[in-house]
């Protein structure tokens, strides 16, 4: 009878010479805030979609006293941030974490989490579709050129349609912003309630598009600009009620449909947020409250 | 060496301009000066040689030798020297392009407004209310109803949306328009239209006109200077009357008469 021999993988799943291609190409983005490195994607075992680059960016920055957190539009729960944070447990060893003030390295799909970010943290975003042109423009050679020419009259022609098709700028999410005063961007699917997290945080922030094979950065402390008109200025979305279970205002909030005769609530789409607001006492209209506190 | 600013100079100059695809004459050997305001026709038939010229002269296409002189805020400049970046700044602010088919000129997914702002907001217009009264004034100028400011050209018919891609060149009001056939194809009715529009706009903005057509009664309505080219070569130029009055070659004597009388 024989013994399948045990698998062994190198660190963080990646070979050393693609983790080093692939920190190259983040320097270079980090440089050039905005722009878009290409660098030689790798096949990752999972399809491509579930963060393919976002999962390459983190396993080359990835060091075995990181630790990690990953969220799937603000959850830490759902299937592609179980998945991931399992993934890099199995194949780096790193200590995980849901908590965002824990972390050092926070993969993320379409959301920046509520608690502030600090210096010396990393957000890895991962990215459908890096070109901020592409429903205008679909020729790469030209969208290039754009780039390279800072030639974005095309972008405000896209929120000149929307206002004029919806009254107001009805793009609410992968809203366009300009980075350092140069290029402009493609923040990933965030909603645009993110967007103003990302100016001047104090956070690296790496975007990674495994099938468009592209890395892009914005450096710590980089001013980021949402796009607009001088009569229709940006504005982030409003909620009029707080979150359901822990009260919270001024966050992003997720719908939850509680029955089949149209019931619902509004709670925290950040899990970790909410759940730590609980754990301090905060109680919303729906929430149970804290135990050992109130109902027996 | 800047020269003064005057309606003498000519404001684009084509020297020896020549294009070969491959071993075949696409133009040969063209001479040409358009001066401020000016509208020269280039008439010929199918495969003499206007549309390469026309490209060339735009930049579209590289000579493969001769050059193309324009005359910018410091002298005359050679189109060949200029950066990318300061040739599309030409495109889209100093001069327009109308196409034969409106669907290359314009953009067919975005709304008429749209269309005509894009320049504007190439330039750096950032006030919504700006753009949208600038389009609504250009809609009104070219004839198309304020209340279709909305709706895409693909809801346009074929003379709209020529007129909407002249409102769209036209808005940044450019000294020197390109216009390939841009009668072609509308119906007779629709053409005189056009180009009684195109005749008073272009003179209202005192622009300059390269306009290439086969159509001699096209050249005839708008045009001060013809040149008739054949072969890749012109063969006779001058005042538009002179030249379609009293064609002295052959070849212009031919296309003359075989203008049917109406």
């Amino acid at each position: 009878m024989t013994v399948m021999p045990a698998i062994t993988y190198n660190f963080a799943y990646l070979d050393e010479q693609t983790k080093r291609m692939i920190r190259r190409a983040i320097l270079k983005a980090i440089a050039i805030p905005g722009y878009q490195v290409p660098f030689a994607s790798r096949e990752m075992p999972m399809p491509y979609g579930w963060g393919t680059g976002g999962v390459q960016v983190t396993a080359a920055i990835l060091g075995a006293d990181d630790v990690l957190k990953v969220i799937d539009q603000g959850s830490d729960d759902t299937t592609n941030a179980v998945a991931i944070r399992g993934f890099f447990k199995a194949t780096a060893g790193v200590a995980t974490t849901t908590r965002t003030q824990e972390a050092t390295v926070i993969q993320t799909r379409h959301r920046i989490p509520e608690t502030a970010l600090t210096a010396g943290q990393v957000l890895v975003y991962q990215v459908p579709i890096p070109e901020p042109l592409r429903f205008l423009e679909p020729r790469e050679t030209e969208t290039r050129k754009l780039h390279g020419l800072a030639d974005y009259g095309l972008m405000h022609v896209k929120l000149y349609e929307d206002i004029s098709r919806h009254g107001h700028i009805a793009t609410t999410y992968a809203y366009p912003v300009a980075v350092a005063g140069r290029y402009v961007m493609d923040p990933s699917p965030i909603p645009k309630f993110d967007n103003p997290k990302m100016d001047d945080c104090p956070a690296l922030q790496l975007f990674g598009a495994g099938r468009e094979q592209r890395i892009y950065a914005i450096p710590p402390h980089t001013r980021v600009v949402s796009l607009d008109f001088e009569d229709h200025p940006f504005e982030v979305q409003r909620f009029d009620k707080p979150c359901a279970l822990c009260g919270a205002q001024d966050v992003y909030l997720d719908e939850v449909i509680l029955d089949d005769r149209g019931g619902r609530m509004f709670v925290c789409s950040d899990t970790d947020h909410c759940e730590s607001r609980r754990a301090d006492g905060h109680v919303g209209p729906l929430g149970a409250p804290p135990p050992g506190k109130g109902k027996p | 060496m800047a020269a003064p600013l005057s309606d003498e100079a000519p404001l684009l100059v084509a020297e020896g301009l020549s294009r070969l695809y491959g071993a075949r004459i696409g133009c040969t050997d063209v001479d040409l000066e358009v001066y401020p305001g000016e509208v020269l026709a280039v008439v010929g038939e199918s495969g003499s040689g206007k549309s390469t010229l026309l490209s060339l002269l735009s930049t579209e296409l590289a000579p493969t030798s001769g050059r193309v002189l324009y005359r910018m805020d410091n002298g005359l400049r050679d189109l060949s020297a200029l950066s990318e970046a300061e040739r599309r700044l030409l495109l889209r602010t100093q001069w327009g392009f109308v196409r034969q088919n409106a669907e290359q000129g314009l953009r067919m997914a975005v709304s008429a407004g749209g269309n005509v702002g894009e320049r504007l907001m190439a330039v750096g217009w950032r006030n919504y209310g700006d753009i949208r009264a600038e389009a609504t004034s250009w809609l009104d100028r070219v004839e198309i109803a304020a209340d279709r400011i909305d709706d895409d050209p693909r809801a346009f018919s074929g003379g709209m949306r020529q007129r909407l891609q002249i409102a769209r060149n036209l808005v940044t009001r450019p000294r020197l328009v390109f216009m390939d056939e841009p009668t072609g194809g509308l119906d007779v009715s629709v053409q005189a239209r056009l180009l009684d529009l195109i005749r008073s706009l272009v003179s209202d903005l005192g622009a300059a006109v390269i306009i290439v057509t086969h159509d001699l009664a096209v050249a005839r309505l708008l045009s001060h200077r013809i040149m008739v080219m054949r072969h890749g070569r012109v063969i006779e130029a001058g005042l538009t009357d002179q030249v379609l009055d009293d064609p002295q070659e052959p070849y212009t004597q031919l296309l003359v008469a075989s203008v049917l009388a109406a």
